[in-house]
């Protein structure tokens, strides 16, 4: 089963065939997206190697129904959105927030609408006098309005929509003056939907307006301890940051600081304070990691929580940072929960050996999840990023086997063409693509709301992974599609 | 250790074990610095007073929770509703990617359009470029019957002129000469995703009728609106109109195309308005719009080609079944059949069986404004009052519709229409003149936790509840489910009230 090579010429011959659909010019700009994993040996550390050799993190291609969203959904729906006790001012017209709206499920605990304000929608619902005029003395009144109404707030977000770089509005200088004027935390971020090439570049410029309006405005004054940790790039999803936290603070670190699923600004700004940052989506958070690390010394350590084979081998990773009390409670942790890990496999890999798995998703997960799938039993034959750089495909060599088909911002009619003739036992992706897929009669989970379900990082969330794969799989609906007096055509 | 592959505990059961709230505890004490208990439960308490309802109702820029969304995704909706029609929107890409998730989430189904994909250089540049090739694109990958295009705010705000756009890409071969692209600007800063529904119908009528002869026949046009419902409600409509043997096109049914089977084909078009019956809909006798809301602009485009016009406010309940079955008969001559009236007489039965439980309680509703209005008269005529009614696209016009609505019932003494008004508000409504129940979508539900108030899901969009809009609410059929829906939620939450065991189970009656 670990055997993809037969798979590569049946793959490359499938990327020819679906590129013959395009228009010529459309054609070879896609061509480079598109390719299938290489063997090239072994890594540092003796693992096996593959090259994933795709152009990626370049303009998607007009009319060709790429799955990639925008800026803003980098910066409200992924960065800053979880953050809790503060406003995020969709800015703009009403549509973004409202689409966004409840939409990530990054789980907190906090009372709605008077100390947290995630599953709200704040906006600006910009009209036609505001693109004319300008939006700035409206985004002044909403900032007094936000701290008259709710003021628990303990900061304002300003997320940038389109029309607001495109008319010129100086949401820096109403930020300032807010700031100065109520001592409140108040960022602006240029996140503007049209800016970039996908959700990638907001990921980017919201980390830059942590740096600039969160750090280098206040220090925090947390004297921290020598087993301080931040976890970064944990958004909490289902709870996923929630069922890592406890095997961190069970080998005995102190995460004071996660970023940004159920955080509070506090957690933010105490960030450089603690002694080495944990990432989990280096797709969305890597840049500011980096700037901690230039600017305070602070290292970072990439981690993967899918999947007992990752988590234990990123505990240790993160445990030999740290003295010998830290690496025995690494190994207490894993030994803990090995009893678990066999249950889990004992009941589901029965079921689940020798699936093939397609994966789109976007950030950490086309590459993260692959080795909780093969602890199942089960084999990656294709995956792909929606915003995925270089970098990326370069760490999912580490990952990847040779002959999976690798597709970078696939298109709709691509993904279809690829499951139709692939014919997976499941495809990992999103709302957009489950309901296509699932009426092929193929199983489907969505890969990045964890299909209303979660958490799945941990331990406790491998148990809940691998639930979720079996029913989706193993579900009686998938044999119910033909009716009888239908003869399927061979 | 809580979790077991015996018995999998997933986010529900699992933060509740004692591990995870110790933990959380910690969290919260130690690291998140937030407000004392005693000064949240203060703040808390004081949003639900008079005063603050009156500072919540004197804001002037912010928006809280609204219950619209932009004009794109009522133009991505329309064009859905035509034969193999893919929705181009011309603009950034995000906002295609929202719209199609936001579609999927509500109907559970497969959601298809596409983006120009413009980024920094086309919005100095302006994005015809984009428009060459992106209608190329479409039209070999998808291989559909008509593009039609519509825009974000970003192509709105640089001013991109979409019919020269298209007749330049024409000109360049993206599409043959004869290629149906109509289409309509749709700024999302100005009205709602009903205007978006109502310019890009306009604009695909436009697309075939513009400079043609009309030759009045008797055809009847329907254009049912934005709605979520489409797929029971348009079935439903068929069917009345079948019944009543009346000659009828269907402008923009969606029906067919948010409701797939699952046979082992993924169906991108499905069903939809024939292009043909379009092009021939301009010779119908009159277009009935069933969602007034949706459609002035299409209405007042049929009538400058001497088509008769009406316009109906979301066909739900007795009342407003019967207006638009006497119009339907009006226009097409056919008397309404003995199948519908009996229909109507079971549904006045159903009504008077159960009128005790509904006399006198007192709902919230909101949604897009003919909704509100149909569901406000529907319950006026079940004894209820419609205490708040609120539309955040609603107008001062619409209030005062409702206004004359509450006024022909004693039942609407005490209720209010509020336009323009969003959820936050409705919040402080329901926390200082309380209700029985409140009427709207899944985003009801955090006043439900908050104000304790059941919620009646019955509109777009409905995310947490699954094939609610496969089922009818228009009509008497429709009605009789809406009555059901109501009678469900009162007696469950009755039952839900009594059922402590030696307190107050003595009301935990059989028989209701």
């Amino acid at each position: 089963m670990d055997d993809l090579t037969q798979d590569a010429a049946f793959n490359e011959r499938l990327i020819e065939e679906v590129l013959q659909a395009y228009p010529d010019k459309a054609q070879k700009r896609r061509k480079k997206h598109l390719n299938v994993a290489k063997d090239k040996g072994q890594d540092e550390d003796g693992q096996p190697l593959t090259e994933c050799d795709v152009k990626s993190n370049i303009k998607s291609i007009p009319g060709v129904m790429t799955i990639r969203g925008c800026a803003y959904a980098g910066s409200k729906g992924v960065v800053w959105g979880p953050v809790k006790d503060m406003v995020h001012i969709s800015h703009g017209p009403v549509g973004c927030g409202q689409y966004s709206w409840s939409q990530r499920r990054n789980y907190y605990i906090g009372k709605t609408g008077i100390d947290s304000f995630v599953t709200m929608q704040f906006t600006s619902d910009f009209q036609e006098r505001d693109i004319v005029f300008g939006g700035d003395k409206k985004l002044e009144k909403i900032i007094d309005e936000i701290n008259d109404l709710f003021p628990l707030n303990n900061g304002i977000t300003v997320q940038s929509e389109c029309p607001i770089g495109l008319i010129g509005d100086d949401i820096e200088a109403v930020s300032k003056k807010k700031n100065k004027e109520t001592g409140k935390t108040i960022v602006p971020v240029r996140c503007e939907g049209f800016r970039g090439v996908s959700q990638s570049l907001g990921h980017h410029i919201a980390n830059d307006a942590i740096r600039d309006w969160v750090f280098d405005k206040k220090e925090s004054d947390y004297v921290g301890g020598p087993y301080d940790v931040n976890v970064i790039g944990d958004y909490n999803i289902g709870g996923d940051a929630w069922s890592s936290r406890i095997l961190l603070e069970e080998m005995g670190l102190n995460v004071v600081g996660n970023w940004s699923g159920d955080a509070t600004l506090a957690e933010i700004e105490r960030a450089p304070k603690a002694k080495l940052n944990l990432i989990h989506c280096y797709r969305s958070m890597n840049y500011i990691c980096r700037h901690m690390e230039e600017k305070y010394g602070m290292p970072w350590e990439e981690y993967n929580f899918f999947g007992p084979s990752q988590i234990a081998m990123s505990l240790r990773k993160i445990a030999a940072r740290f003295d010998d009390k830290i690496k025995e409670g690494a190994e207490r942790v894993i030994a803990k929960y090995q009893p678990l890990v066999d249950q889990i496999i004992a009941k589901y890999k029965p079921r689940l050996e020798g699936k093939t798995v397609m994966l789109y998703v976007g950030g950490l997960r086309p590459r993260h999840v692959v080795n909780a799938y093969e602890d199942l039993g089960m084999v990656i034959t294709g995956t792909g990023y929606e915003f995925g750089h270089g970098d990326d495909y370069q760490r999912t060599g580490h990952y990847v086997k040779g002959g999976t088909l690798i597709y970078d911002d696939v298109t709709g009619y691509e993904l279809e063409k690829f499951i139709e003739k692939k014919r997976p036992d499941l495809v990992g992706s999103g709302i957009k693509e489950k309901y296509p897929v699932q009426k092929m009669g193929i199983p489907f989970r969505q890969m990045h709301s964890w299909d209303y379900s979660g958490p799945y990082h941990g331990y406790d969330g491998f148990a809940i992974f691998a639930r979720d794969m079996d029913l989706a799989i193993n579900n009686p609906v998938w044999g119910l599609f033909d009716a009888p007096w239908k003869k399927k055509a061979a | 250790m809580p979790q077991s592959a015996e018995k999998v505990l997933d986010h529900r059961p699992l933060f509740r074990e004692p591990e995870y709230r110790e933990m959380l505890k910690n969290k919260k004490e130690k690291y998140e610095n937030g407000h004392p208990d005693a000064k949240v439960q203060e703040i808390a308490d004081w949003t639900k007073t008079w005063e603050y309802r009156e500072k919540n109702l004197a804001r002037e820029a912010l928006c809280v929770n609204p219950a619209k969304a932009c004009q794109p995704l009522g133009a991505v909706f329309a064009a859905a509703g035509f034969e193999r029609t893919m929705s181009f929107v011309h603009g950034s890409q995000g906002c295609v990617a929202y719209y199609r998730s936001h579609l999927s989430r509500h109907f559970k189904e497969p959601s298809s359009a596409v983006s120009s994909s413009m980024t920094e250089d086309a919005a100095v540049f302006g994005g015809l470029n984009n428009m060459i090739d992106g209608l190329a694109n479409t039209k070999a990958l998808y291989d559909p019957k008509m593009i039609a295009v519509s825009t974000t705010c970003m192509a709105e705000v640089i001013g991109d002129d979409l019919h020269s756009f298209i007749e330049q890409a024409r000109g360049k071969g993206s599409v043959p000469q004869e290629f149906d692209v109509p289409f309509a600007h749709t700024p999302a800063f100005v009205g709602s995703h009903t205007n978006g529904y109502d310019n890009m119908l306009k604009g695909i009528v436009e697309h075939f009728w513009k400079g043609k002869e009309r030759t009045a026949g008797e055809k009847i046009n329907i254009i049912p609106g934005f709605d979520g419902y489409c797929v029971g409600n348009n079935r439903e409509l068929k069917r009345i109109l079948d019944l009543m043997g009346v000659d009828y096109t269907l402008l923009a049914d969606a029906s067919d195309v948010y409701d797939t089977p699952s046979d082992g084909e993924f169906r991108m078009f499905d069903g939809g308005t024939p292009l043909e019956e379009v092009k021939a809909a301009l010779n119908a006798k009159a277009t009935i719009s069933l969602q007034s809301a949706c459609t002035p602009k299409t209405l007042e485009y049929c009538e400058s080609h001497g088509q008769q016009t009406a316009a109906f406010k979301y066909p739900l309940g007795v009342g407003a079944t019967d207006e638009l079955l006497v119009k339907l008969s009006e226009l097409s001559g056919k008397d309404v059949p003995d199948a519908l009236t009996r229909e109507r007489g079971r549904l006045v039965d159903a009504i008077a069986d159960s009128q005790s439980w509904l006399h006198g309680k007192r709902y919230a509703v909101y949604g897009d404004p003919d909704f509100v209005y149909g569901m406000a008269r529907f319950l006026l005529e079940t004894g209820g009052e419609p205490v708040h009614c609120l539309a955040t696209n609603g107008n001062k016009d619409w209030e005062a519709q409702m206004a004359a609505l509450f006024a022909t019932s004693p039942f609407g003494r005490d209720c209010k229409a509020w336009g323009g008004k969003d959820l936050w508000h409705m919040r402080s409504l329901i926390a200082t003149e309380p209700v029985d129940f409140l009427i709207g979508n899944s985003y009801g539900k955090y006043l439900e936790r908050d104000l304790k108030v059941p919620l009646i899901r019955l509109t777009f969009p409905i995310f947490d509840r699954h094939h609610h809009h496969r089922f009818p609410v228009w009509g008497y059929q429709g009605a009789l489910r809406v009555l059901v829906t109501l009678l469900d939620k009162v007696m469950d939450t009755m039952d839900v009230d009594t059922n402590e065991p030696g307190v107050t189970d003595y009301s935990f009656d059989l028989t209701r």
